[in-house]
């Protein structure tokens, strides 16, 4: 008989993983993508809570604040921005390739399956930290995984200027009415899409 | 006080499993914003075996944790650029279905 902290870990694991396999089938799955994105917030916040068992703290509140609150709501918007109701063709082959990609997972389930099972791990390992799981992480941070720690700056920094310059419309830099500059033009050009049909003779 | 009861391959299941939804999902998805999400899925799922190993086999140096960190660092910033190029991409072609950006096939 399993003592009353051992139950509780065992239903608590239990609810949280079934919350992120089911909710990761319904991102996958709903038809309707704004329901997958909500589902996938729900998805990330189950996360949270396995590291919470895994004594990280640190990571589930990183994890809730990072994916819960910029990730997902990024996402959220971009579906806002790019939400066009469209009928999408039809193309061939969609039954064998999805036949054919779900034997592939599958078949990359039971491998994972296998090498998790079969491997003999060292078990139980050192006794986890707990609550001062976090300032071994800050001395980390600033000792060891230091040179990491500041590319990472620097990549956030990259990206944070590339998707500007990705994302960015073309404006005028003149009003074509007045002749004056304009700020931060929000008369937009009028564009013609690009590329609409590939073309091909 | 660790976790003896859930035993350490009960995480690797659940995150093997989350990474092969995300893998089908990246593959079988016609809306490129589905594609995107079915990559947070899959690096998600590989944080959880990070966290795992960290805290099961690695207790004291918990060096599974710092990796988890740079991939959420990373996940975030991968986030942030592809759903910029989405929007690029949206702009110039008008839809979001994967079938249709075909430029750079044969």
């Amino acid at each position: 008989m399993p003592s009353l902290a051992e139950l509780t870990q065992l239903i608590v694991f239990a609810l949280l993983a079934t919350g992120v396999v089911v909710g990761s089938l319904g991102v996958v799955l709903l038809p309707n993508v704004v329901y997958a994105a909500f589902l996938l917030g729900g998805v990330f916040l189950s996360v949270a809570g396995l590291y919470l068992m895994l004594n990280a703290s640190f990571i589930a509140a990183a994890q809730v604040l990072v994916y819960v609150g910029a990730v997902n709501v990024l996402i959220l918007f971009s579906i806002m921005l790019v939400n066009k109701k469209e009928a999408m063709a039809a193309s061939p082959g969609v039954g064998l390739r999805r036949l054919l990609s779900s034997g592939v997972c599958a078949g990359l389930l039971w491998l994972l399956l296998r090498v998790a099972y079969t491997t003999p791990w060292a078990t139980p390992g050192p006794e986890p930290r707990g609550d001062d799981a976090v300032i071994r992480l800050g001395e980390h941070f600033f000792s060891d995984y230091l040179l990491p720690f500041e590319l990472a700056s620097v990549l956030l920094l990259m990206a944070m200027i590339g998707a500007i310059v990705l994302a960015r419309r073309d404006v005028f830099n003149t009003d074509v009415g007045t002749g004056e500059a304009v700020d931060q033009a929000l008369i937009e050009k009028e564009r013609t899409p690009l590329l609409l049909e590939k073309t091909r003779p | 006080m660790t976790s003896i009861s859930v035993p350490l391959e009960a995480y690797l299941s659940v995150a093997a499993l989350l990474f092969c939804i995300g893998i089908w999902g990246l593959i079988n998805s016609r809306n490129a914003v589905r594609v995107l999400m079915s990559i947070e899925l899959m690096l998600n799922a590989v944080n959880i075996n990070l966290m795992a190993f960290s805290s099961y086999l690695d207790g004291q140096e918990i060096r599974g944790q710092v990796y988890a960190i740079f991939v959420i660092t990373v996940a975030a910033a991968e986030a942030a650029v592809g759903l910029a190029i989405l929007l690029s991409l949206y702009r110039n072609r008008d839809t979001v279905d994967m079938e249709r950006f075909n430029l750079l096939r044969w």
